[in-house]
């Protein structure tokens, strides 16, 4: 039962931060039908915007109070995010925004390695693990007594993991109801649904691209630095994998839907450490059943979870 | 090989300062016979393939040294009847295609009578065959794969080549030593195993498992992570019913740091225990705790009472350079030649011919070494098994235990 509890905890914790990412898969692909696969690289490089923050910029004196350090590196991360967002969505997609479809998908793969490659070139061994701050509370909130096997028995839950479920809600809640009430959360679901027309009504494409992709790089950006001061270490191959996760998590969804993104997220938290726990195989083949999920949902319902309920609604 | 970047770098910065303080530079080659001794046939060379120039040089330097002062002594003590000793020192820049050309000059020299070599275990693969094909002798003091010796399938060992044997210990050896000294010594009875699922952690993990049960302990849980794992919360859940005392940790230190930390965070503050692939600084810095362990082959030879007289006589040589983590180890495997060598002659001459008695003699050989009692077993590899434990202390590494693993 306590080992129930544990990693139903840890599971929602890394939906988290894979919802955080997920978001802008399916922003992206909202708008412009682009699966952006560079956008998992997006989430790395926020974590490493955050780590050099804390470790070039911040004065000695800062890095002591995690309530200093931790929104710097957040807005850090964040920015180094959008910029490298911003220069992707300039000179990579829109170039080919009228190209054939497999053009971009191609182009994404290519900046994803790029990506990749710049980091561990600009960054000192950033191809191996590197140590990152834990700019947090760094303790754990152990929830005593509900299970028979003594102090085995405990639930612990980092500080950390519960800083990025509350930011991962707040966000996720944060953004939809800036998509759902603002003039421009109107005119990107204008142009969601249909470019041409919003066109013609007066909405500026490329401004809503252009703000699709910031917004997505912000969140991912934040989910990089929250992931770093979680695990405590990043390396430069750290957004393949949680992009994996965050582009299935999108489709399981229902891609294009936040909604879906947000709660395929958690599912597929909620799968790798059950099925870890519980499956043949235990955890090293956790991964296994994230993906026969699925395939087990594309098939009964291709479009996704909440795919056809909001169709393309970013 | 796997951690000697880090102490390769401690080694040529400790280097640099050695070579900065005196420039005079120590001759390499051959050694000066002693007065009394009949020299008469001629002069025997004993080869010497390690890297001497680049980021290992440190350790290739040793193992030259070392080897030389082996060298010098038996020309000293007229060791071999009617001949004198030379060093050929080969750079293989640890590079496996510059160690074939280095074995591949030596070869040519009909009075080269054996090879001290190489330093990698990769380098190693390269020189074996062609050393093989001359039937000269090799004598490794610091390759620590088992396959070189056992071939890749270690259910099924064969020797790979008649030629080639070893001073030091290899890597199968870590688990069962980090067994007993876990289990012996600390008196952990239910242990935890984690793996990353590659060879080298599924294999240390699997001797480990088997020794520790053989000696009364019990393993609680196997757990398997992958390779690329930052996250061990779901491990860690699975495992922390079974209430283990000690972690032994299959892998390499990306992953061993942080679940060390993640462990410790979950409320399982236990140590964590794994092979020369978590030996690491880096280790300690992704989160590894004081009170954890590592094994790795070799010992600090200063530690070594066996090693005190060879200590003294390098440090009375006056060589530039130190001689580093396998210097005690090329100084036995060169006395394992020349002195094998010895026997084989036994003041009778030399020839190319005599390569097959030679290798015969280095298999039966036994003496008296810097790190032992030094004798080969049938697949060539070292009877005397020197590991050492080392443990996380302050935030630093420090040796804790070394031993002789005897089964």
């Amino acid at each position: 039962m306590t080992t129930l509890l544990q990693q139903l905890a840890n599971g929602i914790a890394l939906g988290a931060t894979i919802g955080l990412i997920a978001l802008g898969y399916t922003m992206v692909y909202g708008i412009i039908q682009l699966i952006n696969f560079a956008h998992g690289e997006v989430f790395m490089v926020g974590a490493f915007g955050g780590l050099a923050v804390h470790r070039w910029v911040l004065p000695e004196s800062f890095r002591e109070n995690w309530y200093v350090s931790l929104p710097l590196m957040l807005l850090g991360g964040m920015a180094v995010a959008v910029a490298i967002a911003l220069i992707m969505e300039r000179f990579a997609y829109r170039p080919l925004r009228n190209a054939p479809r497999l053009a971009p998908l191609i182009t994404a793969l290519g900046v994803s390695i790029v990506l990749q490659e710049a980091i561990r070139i600009w960054f000192p061994n950033a191809d191996s693990a590197q140590p990152f701050p834990k700019a947090f509370v760094d303790s754990q909130i152990t929830i005593i007594g509900l299970g028979p096997d003594g102090p085995e028995g405990d639930v612990s839950i980092r500080a950390s993991q519960l800083l990025l479920v509350v930011v991962s809600i707040i966000l996720s809640v944060l953004l939809q109801s800036y998509i759902n009430r603002s003039k421009m959360g109107r005119a990107m679901r204008a142009t969601a649904q249909d470019p041409d027309t919003a066109r013609l009504m007066g909405v500026n494409p490329d401004r809503v691209i252009v703000l699709t992709f910031v917004l997505g790089a912000a969140l991912a950006g934040v989910a990089g630095v929250l992931y770093g001061v979680d695990i405590t270490n990043v390396d430069n191959a750290i957004g393949f994998q949680n992009g994996i996760f965050a582009f299935t998590a999108a489709v399981l969804g229902g891609i294009g839907s936040l909604r879906g993104a947000v709660i395929g997220a958690f599912i597929i938290g909620l799968i790798k450490t059950l099925g870890g726990q519980y499956m043949w195989g235990g955890t090293q083949y956790d991964y296994v059943w994230i993906f026969v999920v699925l395939i087990l949902v594309l098939v009964f319902r291709p479009q996704g979870l909440f795919g056809e309920a909001e169709r393309v609604r970013a | 090989m796997r951690n000697q970047t880090v102490k390769a770098t401690v080694l040529v910065a400790g280097a640099l300062l050695l070579a900065a303080c005196g420039t005079n530079k120590t001759e390499s080659g051959g050694g000066t016979s002693g007065a009394g001794c009949d020299t008469s046939k001629g002069t025997l060379v004993v080869g010497v393939i390690a890297p001497l120039s680049g980021e290992l040089s440190a350790l290739g330097l040793g193992i030259q040294n070392s080897a030389d002062l082996a060298v010098k002594e038996a020309n000293e003590k007229c060791t071999v009847k009617g001949y004198k000793l030379a060093l050929d020192p080969q750079d293989d820049q640890k590079n496996p295609q510059q160690g074939a050309q280095a074995a591949t000059k030596l070869s040519q020299d009909p009075n080269l009578v054996g090879v001290v070599g190489t330093l990698n275990s990769s380098v190693a693969q390269s020189v074996q065959p062609i050393l093989a094909q001359k039937n000269i002798v090799q004598v490794s003091p610091a390759n620590t794969s088992d396959a070189l010796s056992k071939g890749e399938n270690a259910a099924a060992p064969t020797r790979q080549f008649p030629t080639y044997f070893r001073t030091c210990t290899v890597d199968s050896l870590q688990g069962p030593f980090a067994a007993k000294f876990l289990v012996e010594k600390q008196g952990k009875k239910k242990i935890a195993i984690v793996t990353d699922g590659l060879t080298y952690g599924e294999g240390l993990a699997a001797a480990f498992a088997t020794k520790a049960e053989s000696l009364g302990a019990q393993v609680v849980t196997r757990q398997k992570i992958g390779e690329k794992d930052t996250d061990f919360s779901g491990v860690i859940a699975a495992i922390k019913p079974s209430a283990p005392d000690a972690l032994y940790f299959g892998g390499q230190y990306p992953q061993a740091g942080p679940l060390s930390k993640q462990l410790k965070d979950a409320g399982l503050n236990i140590p964590v225990m794994g092979g020369d692939g978590i030996y690491d600084d880096k280790f300690i810095s992704l989160g590894g705790k004081d009170g954890d362990y590592a094994t790795s082959v070799g010992a600090p030879t200063e530690s070594l009472d066996s090693a005190k007289a060879f200590v003294d006589a390098y440090n009375k040589a006056g060589y530039q350079d130190k001689f580093a983590a396998y210097g005690a180890f090329s100084y036995d495997a060169a006395n394992a030649i020349i002195n094998s060598l010895a026997t084989t002659l036994n003041g009778g001459d030399w020839s190319e011919a005599k390569r097959a008695d030679l290798l015969a003699s280095v298999g039966k050989y036994s003496g008296q070494g810097a790190t032992g009692t030094i004798s080969f077993d049938e697949f060539g590899d070292s009877n005397n098994k020197v590991l050492t434990v080392y443990s996380v202390n302050g935030g630093k590494w420090s040796p804790a235990e070394t031993g002789t693993y005897s089964g």
